[in-house]
């Protein structure tokens, strides 16, 4: 090879290829097979989200957050919900928080699910796509029986949850736990004895546990480098530190690691939801702060006050008090955050998003010069990008 | 770490001051020694902020000093989090890509929404919009009437 001069060439993966999970492009500098450099470009969503949400009031806002990691809507609402409470400065009754706990570890069960049948797909495994959807079909159903929708659920509200539970669901959910360990299972057989996987996946894209750190990388990659960070246990919040769960790492970073942290990770949530449901506290479900939460409407249409309250909160939305918030939460990607500025008035003044797979997509571009180019189909996968939530 | 705040006024004077609110500690930097601080914060082995949560910026076109840039920093070390932030009179102010690698996708959006300049960046282009877009939707005075015209892709190209 060193007598003979070769060219570059440049390949555009992307924006529209099945492979890249989304509206993602990535021009590839080739030398023969070999990725020399990797230039990702993004923007193809772009939606404006932060700006709409400033010219929205707190309440309306939040149904844009379900559309930025569309896999896993309700991670994202619990991310924006908690930022706003911080800010009003309330706690949702307990009863409430767990729900938000168990239903935000079944939308990452699922979110993990299509990526797992995606990943395993581009890898050149057809049956896992139709099991990991089979699954995934039957949490949205659960999901659909508690909040009304399949996806872009806004279900949770400030100071609490839409609604209770519907009658007889925790057995239904318990159920379906009991049946999802077997079925990961038998994904888990055809993967991991599969010597085509091992080659495909163990040692390629190595992303060095340091570079994660200084890239900004969180969630599932970092914690396949080998460093457990995960907000669920290090700012715990909503109950999380009721639970008992483990933080699942890898070892090198590759994307075997990334591929068993996820799988493990679904197994995690399902300890939480099991604890969950058996300890759920009886009790309200919102709170009774008719200045936040609208009142139920059998009193709206009886006492004066209640209407006052209801016309208010829905005409103008809640006064918020001065200040400023930082709060995340561990999302299906890693860490989600919310920056709120608030000047006082009903609309807030600025908001910005932490989008994880936006800092994890950078560390692309140091992953991928040296591997070959099928194996950057692999090492996109691993990665787990969203292209809703990195443009926003 | 429970020193941080005598730390930084020894090192830093006059030139800083602190916020705590809602359990969050912020900490502003006069403009002209925010690199040196940011780079102090990352590197002395008492504070050891190695991990750059997030950079952005909000716009108050009413102060005298227009841009508020705001970074979120993480100590694995002492599991501390806060709030850096500095207020700048005019858009331009150096990119921190030499301590952080991570900054550089963030930094560019920033300049992409508010058309802050980071000086020593090694790629200052757009990210999420294309490099014909006019003006930067982010600024509390971008009117949101503007007639956006499409990307032409042809030359979206290079």
């Amino acid at each position: 090879m060193k007598y003979f001069k070769t060219d570059t060439i440049e390949l555009n993966l992307g924006p529209q290829h099945p492979a890249t999970h989304g509206v993602l492009r990535i021009k590839l500098h080739l030398d023969g097979e070999m990725i020399v450099k990797a230039e990702i470009l993004i923007g193809y969503l772009h939606r404006g989200t932060e700006k709409i949400m400033e010219n929205v009031n707190y309440i309306q806002a939040m149904v844009w957050t379900d559309r930025m990691d569309y896999l896993a809507p309700i991670l994202n609402n619990f991310a924006y919900i908690l930022a706003v409470e911080k800010l009003l400065g309330i706690t949702p009754p307990l009863r409430a928080q767990y729900i938000r706990v168990i239903l935000a570890e079944f939308s990452r069960i699922a979110s993990h699910l299509v990526w797992l049948g995606t990943h395993l797909l581009d890898l050149g495994f057809m049956t896992p796509l139709m099991y990991a959807f089979r699954e995934r079909e039957k949490i949205l159903d659960l999901l659909e029986e508690v909040t009304g929708q399949r996806m872009n659920n806004s279900f949770f509200r400030i100071g609490g949850v839409g609604a209770d539970l519907p009658d007889g669901w925790e057995e239904r959910a318990l159920n379906f736990l009991e049946d999802f360990e077997k079925k990961l299972g038998e994904i888990e057989k055809m993967v991991y004895e599969n010597e085509i996987f091992i080659l495909r996946t163990k040692n390629v894209g190595i992303l060095p546990v340091e570079l994660a750190i200084e890239l900004g990388v969180t969630g599932p990659p970092l914690r396949g480098s080998g460093l457990p960070y995960d907000i669920r246990k290090f700012f715990p919040y909503s109950s999380y530190d009721h639970f008992e769960f483990k933080i699942p790492t890898g070892e090198i970073g590759d994307v075997y690691d990334r591929f068993f942290v996820r799988v493990e990770e679904m197994k995690q949530s399902k300890r939480i939801i099991k604890q969950a449901i058996k300890n759920l506290p009886q009790g309200d479900v919102l709170l009774n702060d008719f200045k936040i939460v609208p009142p139920p409407k059998e009193k709206v249409y009886d006492g004066i006050e209640e209407m006052i309250h209801h016309f208010k909160i829905i005409s103008e939305g809640i006064k918020f008090p001065k200040g400023e918030v930082y709060m995340s939460c561990e999302g299906a990607k890693g860490e989600l955050g919310f920056y709120i500025v608030s000047d006082g008035t009903n609309k807030p003044y600025r908001v910005r998003i932490r989008p994880p797979s936006f800092y994890n997509l950078q560390a692309l571009e140091y992953v991928l010069p040296g591997n070959l180019l099928q194996d950057a189909i692999a090492i996109i996968g691993s990665f787990d990008p969203v292209l809703g939530e990195i443009d926003r | 770490m429970e020193n941080l705040k005598e730390i930084l006024k020894e090192k830093f004077g006059e030139k800083v001051s602190f916020k705590e609110e809602r359990g969050e500690l912020e900490i502003i930097f006069s403009e002209d020694i925010l690199f040196d601080a940011l780079k102090f914060l990352r590197e002395n082995p008492f504070l050891f902020f190695d991990f750059l949560i997030d950079l952005t910026a909000v716009h108050y076109p009413k102060e005298e000093k227009k841009f508020a840039i705001v970074y979120h920093l993480y100590s694995f070390k002492f599991s501390k989090r806060i709030r850096v932030k500095s207020f700048l009179e005019e858009p331009y102010v150096k990119s921190v890509t030499s301590i952080w690698k991570g900054a550089s996708w963030p930094e560019r959006e920033t300049y992409d929404m508010f058309g802050i300049h980071f000086y020593d960046h090694p790629n200052l282009k757009r990210i999420l919009l294309w490099e014909k877009f006019p003006g930067f939707p982010l600024r509390k005075d971008f009117d949101m009437d503007t007639e956006i015209p499409n990307p032409d892709f042809s030359e979206i190209e290079e």
